[in-house]
């Protein structure tokens, strides 16, 4: 179970902070969430987090899409009102094709596009008005924040962080 | 560590080419050889090829009403025709007989282009590679980029070819211009005579100025090839970055020379093939294809030189940004292609869409396959980005598409050259290898003279240490 005090430990530079999440992790600490201002390239990485599988989601949504524009342009041009595309009234859809690519593409691209951040807010569980997590509002400005949770070894925490970097560091009571 | 810096030509590639190029030569020579030097014998030949089943595949063509409309013409007898645009005017109100005739006198026309035409199509997409490659590694060096310097040495191997590829694709032109071969109709005084929108166009499509202009490109491109090659190897040992700024400039101003200068190009070597045709993205379209070849040529000539123990300070990293590029350009390409097709067969004026028409009836196979290749093919096996960093992928992938840009060059000149008598066959082949051994030969050749790593660039440290 996690412990209800938890560390925090404040840096104030990107590389400070990649190379301390690497040395806390080497020493078999487990860090419970990183706050950045902005993405740190090689974190995720460095923080051993799984692959992210929203390409396959992008691709899967890219499919839907696809396949979508090509029912709707099928009703529309061909079934429900033939058009004549191009001075070549075949009332095929295969042959009118190429007039619909551009919509195919677009459409493929709205779905894949849409759907991924959908998929990322709700996977990220953000939604309008929701209050922020972030414990420290410095870290929407400047610097970086390592939290980690306490099991009776605040003293030892405390030295490894300082040793790796942090400009600061406080100890939080969990309130709920 | 033992580090192997300076490359050495191995026999047993230096002898595939060799053997390449003899194979290459003879089935070109057989090209040539079998062609037929009178009408008489191509009439022969197309009995026993197509058991005359070749007929007016051509007629009917919106090219027709074209000719009506434009030259002037009182039942001219012309003598010299060998693209179907010409065929096309002088259809007029001919005999069936003498129709005949001047049938037969075209197809004449086109079987004896058609080792030409073979020669041409290999030579200029092996010259396509090396330019293509240029214009890559000038972009890295004007945007100083951090990850590619542990490629440049490479890539300015692969420009080696520039110049003795770009000679021999300007001999060809210059026999051309002496009435060797039928390729660009509009050498032909005869045919400009009775031909008004060529007639129009002389002043730009004129012998003199077309080979000037074509002298002036080369010039251009093995000048700056030439001196960026000076300023790297210099770069070396240098004590401060001179050679690297000068270089840094003179990339800059290539760039600039080169999307101008490769542009006429395509028109001058290309396009003018079919001089009634134009398409004002078609510089575009072949810088995409000459840069997507070129690119995955630097990618597998890379993991060749990585699988025999050379190049250890490439990373799969490099190999991963190489694949996205193959990916990017295939795609680009794809999107340049389909807009010259799109508006051309939405609008479909007749002066147009005869480059289509010709296409897709004469040539459905080598043109849609072209764009499996080119497009679906690499897209499918490049979109993940695991298998960009996979040897194996890259080489498949890297293999279909310098097919498929073969395959673009010869949709692009074929049909306009041989008119439907094509097929891939000895002369094909054999203008290909022999290309492909010459490619080897001067690229691999090239490689073996200055170490593999270009130590002194500034940027090195950064490109070794590149990690995605």
């Amino acid at each position: 179970m996690s412990s209800n005090k938890l560390i925090h430990a404040l840096y104030d530079d990107d590389d400070t902070l990649l190379s301390a999440v690497k040395m806390i992790r080497s020493q078999k600490h487990e860090i419970d969430e990183v706050y950045t201002p902005f993405p740190v390239h090689g974190l995720d990485k460095a923080l051993g987090l799984q692959d992210t599988r929203i390409a396959i989601m992008a691709f899967i949504y890219g499919c839907i899409g696809f396949a979508i524009s090509i029912a709707m342009m099928n009703f529309i041009m061909i079934e429900d009102w033939p058009q004549n595309i191009g001075g070549k009234p075949s009332f095929s859809y295969l042959e009118n094709m190429p007039a619909f690519v551009p919509i195919m593409f677009e459409l493929t691209v709205f779905f894949a596009a849409h759907l991924m951040v959908i998929t990322f807010y709700m996977r990220s569980k953000l939604w309008p008005f929701k209050n922020a997590e972030n414990p420290n509002p410095l870290t929407t400005d400047d610097k970086f924040l390592v939290e980690m949770g306490i099991h009776n070894n605040e003293k030892q925490l405390e030295k490894l962080l300082k040793k790796s970097g942090a400009i600061d560091i406080s100890i939080i009571e969990k309130t709920e | 560590m033992e580090e192997k810096i300076m490359y050495t030509f191995p026999n047993k590639l230096r002898n595939l080419a060799f053997i390449s190029m003899i194979l290459g030569f003879l089935g070109l020579a057989y090209g040539f050889l079998a062609a037929p030097s009178t009408i008489e014998e191509s009439k022969s030949m197309l009995i026993s090829d197509h058991h005359g089943g070749h007929s007016e595949s051509n007629s009917g063509h919106p090219e027709e009403i074209l000719g009506h409309n434009t030259s002037n013409h009182d039942s001219v007898e012309k003598t010299e025709h060998s693209s179907e645009n010409s065929h096309g005017n002088s259809q007029d109100h001919h005999q069936g007989e003498s129709h005949d005739l001047e049938h037969d006198e075209h197809v004449f026309h086109q079987l004896s282009n058609k080792p030409w035409a073979a020669f041409y199509v290999a030579a200029f997409f092996f010259f396509m590679i090396s330019l293509g490659t240029l214009a890559f590694y000038a972009i890295q060096r004007a945007a100083q980029a951090g990850w590619s310097p542990v490629l440049y040495r490479v890539m300015e191997g692969i420009t080696a070819y520039l110049l003795p590829g770009g000679i021999i694709v300007i001999i060809l032109l210059v026999l051309s211009s002496m009435h060797l071969n039928h390729l660009f109709i509009w050498m032909d005084p005869e045919v400009v005579a009775h031909d008004k929108l060529i007639a129009g166009k002389t002043g730009f499509l004129n012998t003199p100025f077309f080979l000037a202009r074509a002298i002036f490109f080369l010039s251009g491109w093995t000048l700056y090839r030439y001196f960026s090659r000076k300023f790297s190897i210099a770069q070396d040992h240098a004590s401060d970055i001179s050679n690297h700024k000068k270089n840094f400039r003179i990339s800059a101003a290539f760039l600039v020379f080169y999307i101008v200068t490769e542009s006429i190009m395509s028109w001058d070597w290309i396009m003018s093939i079919d001089p009634h045709w134009f398409s004002t993205l078609f510089g575009w379209y072949v810088f995409a294809s000459m840069f997507v070849s070129g690119i995955t040529t630097i990618a597998l000539i890379t993991i060749y030189l990585k699988s025999k123990g050379y190049l250890e300070f490439v990373n799969d990293s490099h190999i991963h940004d190489l694949g996205k590029f193959m990916f990017g350009i295939s795609v680009f390409w794809t999107y340049l292609w389909f807009s010259q097709f799109m508006l051309i067969w939405y609008s479909n004026i007749p002066e147009e869409v005869t480059y289509f028409i010709t296409r897709i009836e004469d040539y459905n196979l080598p043109f849609f396959g072209m764009l499996v290749m080119n497009f679906i093919f690499p897209l499918l096996i490049l979109m993940n980005s695991d298998y960009k960093r996979i040897n194996y992928f890259i080489v498949m992938a890297g293999i279909v598409i310098l097919l498929g840009h073969y395959m673009d060059v010869y949709n692009m000149i074929m049909p306009s050259a041989v008119g439907d008598q094509w097929y891939i066959g000895v002369p094909e082949i054999g203008g290909f290898l022999f290309f492909f051994g010459l490619f080897i030969y001067v690229v691999f050749k090239e490689l073996t003279k200055v170490p593999l790593l270009a130590k002194g660039d500034p940027y090195m440290g950064e490109s070794k240490r590149f990690h995605y």
